[in-house]
C-alpha cells in the first residue's frame, strides 16, 4: 500500500509525542524527581544549619537569599516536594502491605495524593507563618 | 512452583544480591520514621524562614529541637542516599555506578556529620 491511500484514522502506537502519560506513570516519575530534589534540598538544609553555627555575618548572607523571592519559591517547591513524596510514599507503603493494586484504586489514590500534598503545602505555610 | 534453592540458601534468605531485603527494609523503616519528622520540620522551616541569626540559634539550641533536627537530617540523608543508590543502579553501570554510589554515600555522611556538629555547637555553646 502506498503512503497516499493509507487509511488515516488508524490508531497510532504509543510514542513520546503522541502519548498522554497515565496518572500512575506521572506520579511514579514525580516520586523519583521529588526524591532527587529533596536529597539535594537536604544538603542545602544541612548547609543552613552549619551557617547558623558559624558567625552572624556568614549567616546573614545565606539568609538574605532565603528571604528573597527566589528563596521563597525554592521553599514552596521544597514544601510541595516533601509533602508529595511523603503522601506518595504512604501510598507505596500501602502497596507494600498488599492493598490498593486495582487500577481504579491506584488511580483514585493518585488523585488523593496530589490534592492532599497541595493542601498540606498551603496549610504548613499558613501554620508556620502563624507560629512565627 | 518448584523452589530450586538449597535448604541452606533458603535459611540464609540473602538472595542473589547477597544482602537479602536489608536495603528495601531500611528504606521503609526510614520512610515511616520520616512521616512525623517531615511534618514537624516543614512547619518549622516556614517559621524560621524569615528569622534572624539569634532567633534561629535559640530555636536550634533548645533540647527538643536538637534531638528532632538531628533525627530529621540524619534519617533524611540516610533515606535519600538509599533512594539515590537505586537511581544510580537504574541508569548507570560498571565502574561509574560504583563510583557514584560511593560518592553519594560519602557526601551524605559528610553533610550529615557537618550538620550534627553544627547543631551540637549551637546547643552546647561552642
Amino acid at each position: 500500500m502506498s503512503v497516499a491511500n493509507r487509511p488515516t484514522n488508524r490508531p497510532l502506537s504509543p510514542h513520546l509525542q503522541v502519548y498522554r502519560l497515565p496518572m500512575l506513570a506521572i506520579l511514579s516519575i514525580l516520586h523519583r524527581a521529588t526524591g532527587i530534589a529533596l536529597s539535594i534540598g537536604a544538603l542545602y538544609l544541612a548547609t543552613w544549619v552549619m551557617y547558623a553555627a558559624s558567625n552572624p555575618h556568614a549567616y546573614s548572607l545565606f539568609q538574605s537569599f532565603n528571604s528573597s523571592i527566589v528563596g521563597r519559591i525554592v521553599l514552596g517547591g521544597w514544601l510541595f516536594s516533601a509533602f508529595f513524596h511523603l503522601c506518595n510514599g504512604i501510598r507505596h507503603l500501602f502497596w507494600d502491605a498488599g492493598y490498593g493494586f486495582e487500577l481504579k484504586d491506584a488511580d483514585r489514590s493518585a488523585w488523593i495524593v496530589v490534592v492532599v500534598s497541595l493542601v498540606a503545602t498551603a496549610a504548613s505555610w499558613v501554620v508556620g507563618l502563624r507560629l512565627m | 512452583m518448584n523452589d530450586t534453592r538449597t535448604p541452606l540458601s533458603r535459611a540464609r534468605g540473602l538472595g542473589s544480591a547477597k544482602e537479602g531485603v536489608h536495603h528495601w527494609w531500611m528504606q521503609r523503616i526510614t520512610a515511616i520514621a520520616l512521616i512525623p519528622l517531615v511534618v514537624w520540620f516543614a512547619i518549622s522551616l516556614v517559621m524560621m524562614s524569615g528569622a534572624d541569626y539569634a532567633v534561629v540559634r535559640a530555636w536550634i539550641g533548645s533540647p527538643l529541637v536538637m534531638v528532632l533536627l538531628i533525627l530529621t537530617i540524619g534519617i533524611g540523608l540516610h533515606h535519600g542516599q538509599l533512594g539515590l543508590q537505586v537511581v544510580w543502579e537504574d541508569y548507570t553501570d560498571g565502574g561509574l555506578r560504583v563510583a557514584m554510589i560511593v560518592l553519594t554515600k560519602f557526601i551524605a555522611v559528610l553533610f550529615g556529620l557537618g550538620a550534627i556538629v553544627g547543631i551540637m555547637r549551637i546547643g552546647f555553646g561552642g
